[in-house]
């Protein structure tokens, strides 16, 4: 136990000296949080929308201002063809364009029906399906201001009895996607910063000879490897209080849970990074090696963690494979606690699956750390 | 001296794949002596002190040292020794003071021992304006010197010196050997390899290795009349050119 504080003293005195590292392992992340927060949204916005009206009507002037008065909408251009239309899509100028055909007015009037073209860019295919929801629901919205002007002259029996769907959106009331985000942002930065610390701190004294000379010494593996790790748990911690002072100050996400429950899952979490860094700094012999096989995992497990694409909608077997990422508990269990206020029972079966993971990865990175080669 | 054996190696064996590094080396070191262990650049001097201060596993063969086994044993032969590598090994972004602290606390002494031990190494050394500067601006005889003094902290039975006096001057050479002599009438047996023929002659026996065997072993005196030649360096020289 003393031995382990000696290595504890030592590591902190080395971080601490470093003038460089203490900005980069707080500051950084937090610009990381408070920037990518902000821009990393899924709401669709500013969509650049265009139009060609072949009626020049009043009721098409009045669907046209319908689109200008959404906040959802750029109205541009109002294109005299649609071949100058389709150009400025080619070139990217517009995302959608509306087409409304002559005699639109006329032919609701007498047939209570008319067509309308709509045309969505969808290279980004998830945006072209918000933006035709979008799109759809103003028509729609159109539709019933104008179904009792039609009916005038005593067809008011014939007035459909329109159905209306109210949505309910729980846990997040007002679709802010910034309260969704922060958290898995948060996710990102402790696992980063924990895993490049750790990944590079025992392959530096590699590097530089050191730890040749500490495998000299008749230290015991454990109490080395407690007392090299045990900082960077500490500094982990230290980043998710940060984070989550952050989280309220800046973005006002609420804490619904309990904090004892969020740092009681965080303390375990890190302890998984630590023991995946400290394996690959087992089998590197350098830092450049340590730090491009510490991405490889990163972006794997970040792209696969749910965090930025819903893990519902990747293929089965990429499914199985996410089961084995213990960023995707993570960012379940910071969602699950700080936005539904969940409780231990909760989020047990997340807990449990990265306590195993602790176990495993920190038994291989002491089994194969040799003080004997 | 005594006739007690502190190290004993006998047909001590290390291959990497196809590469024989050492090869079936034999010999022993007595308790308080001054063993050189002398060879040219990748003769197998540092495999074969490797393999003796148990962070290299012999592929055949057998060695003891101060009792116990390298194979077996490796982590109770730490305890009994001190050892300065080649690379140089203290931490250079701690102040002198820290590096002891460290060094001294994972041997296992107390704080009240590390304190004493500080300020001895302070008082010998003359320490005093450099002891909470960073090892890192220190010149390099200050840095060997001090590693050297570390490697001694818990008083070890024998100490490992890989090449310990690479690329210092002249004066503090000559330093570095009145410590290494200190430490043996203190009964410390010192294991040292070098490259510095001179520094030969100050040894009680040395050996020499050639291609992963070792060619000659005795004392400088003796090597000098059995190749009929003036000093080491010839000794060295006829050997190592075959």
């Amino acid at each position: 136990m003393k031995t382990i504080g000696y290595i504890i003293q030592k590591e902190f005195r080395q971080i601490f000296r470093n003038k460089a590292m203490l900005p980069i392992i707080f500051i950084m992340p937090l610009f990381q949080l408070i920037i990518l927060s902000n821009a990393a949204t899924f709401d669709v916005k500013n969509i650049k929308f265009s139009y060609i009206d072949h009626d020049h009507s009043a009721m098409s002037r009045a669907l046209i201002e319908k689109f200008n008065t959404s906040s959802y909408f750029n109205v541009i251009t109002d294109f005299p063809s649609a071949a100058l239309a389709n150009s400025a899509m080619l070139s990217g100028e517009v995302d959608v364009i509306l087409e409304i055909p002559q005699h639109f007015e006329r032919d609701l009037a007498k047939d209570k029906y008319a067509p309308l073209g709509i045309t969505i860019n969808a290279i980004d295919g998830a945006a072209a399906g918000i933006e035709n929801v979008y799109i759809s629901q103003i028509i729609q919205g159109f539709n019933r201001n104008i179904r009792p002007e039609l009916m005038q002259q005593g067809q008011a029996s014939n007035l459909m009895k329109s159905i209306n769907t109210i949505p309910l959106f729980w846990y997040n009331e007002t679709l802010n996607y910034k309260t969704f985000m922060v958290p898995g942002i948060l996710v990102l930065l402790v696992t980063m910063i924990t895993l490049f610390l750790s990944g590079m701190n025992i392959v530096r004294e590699k590097e530089i000879g050191t730890l040749e000379q500490i495998n000299v010494t008749p230290i015991k593996k454990s109490q080395f490897i407690i007392g090299k790790l045990f900082p960077f748990w500490v500094i982990g911690l230290a980043l998710l209080s940060v984070g989550l002072i952050i989280a309220k100050l800046i973005f006002d996400v609420p804490m619904l849970g309990s904090l004892v429950l969020m740092y009681g899952y965080t303390s375990v979490y890190i302890l998984v990074i630590l023991g995946i860094g400290l394996f690959i700094s087992n089998f590197t012999d350098t830092q450049q090696q340590a730090m491009f096989i510490s991405w490889f995992f990163i972006v794997i497990f970040i792209l696969m963690s749910g965090l930025f694409t819903p893990i519902e909608s990747m293929p089965k077997w990429a499914q199985t494979i996410t089961d084995f990422n213990p960023i995707k508990y993570f960012v379940q269990v910071m969602r699950m606690v700080m936005l539904k206020g969940s409780s231990l029972t909760d989020i047990m079966p997340q807990l449990l699956k990265t306590l195993a993971f602790a176990v495993i990865m920190n038994g291989l990175a002491v089994w194969s750390y040799r003080k004997t080669s | 001296m005594t006739n007690e054996l502190v190290i004993q190696a006998e047909n001590l064996t290390k291959t990497f794949g196809s590469f024989t590094a050492v090869d079936a080396i034999s010999f022993s070191v007595r308790k308080g002596e001054i063993f050189g262990f002398l060879g040219a650049n990748g003769a197998g001097k540092t495999t074969a002190m490797k393999m003796l201060i148990g962070i290299s596993t012999p592929s055949a063969g057998k060695a003891t040292v101060a009792g116990f086994d390298v194979s077996s044993e490796a982590e109770k032969i730490k305890k009994n020794i001190g050892y300065m590598s080649q690379k140089f090994a203290l931490y250079d972004d701690l102040t002198v003071k820290q590096n002891i602290t460290f060094f001294g606390g994972i041997y296992g002494l107390s704080r009240a021992q590390i304190k004493l031990k500080t300020a001895e190494l302070v008082e010998e050394l003359d320490l005093k304006e450099v002891v909470n500067q960073l090892v890192g601006a220190l010149p390099l005889g200050w840095k060997q010197k001090i590693s050297f003094s570390v490697s001694l902290l818990h008083n070890p039975k024998i100490v490992f010196l890989d090449e310990p006096t690479g690329g210092v001057d002249p004066i503090t050479r000559r330093q570095f050997w009145e410590m290494i002599y200190k430490a043996a009438n203190n009964g410390t047996t010192v294991f040292v390899t070098t490259h510095y023929m001179d520094e030969a002659e100050y040894c009680d026996r040395v050996s020499i290795m050639v291609n992963g065997k070792i060619e000659a072993l005795d004392s400088p005196k003796n090597l000098k009349t059995q190749f009929g030649v003036e000093n080491m360096n010839d000794v060295f020289l006829k050997l190592a050119r075959g």
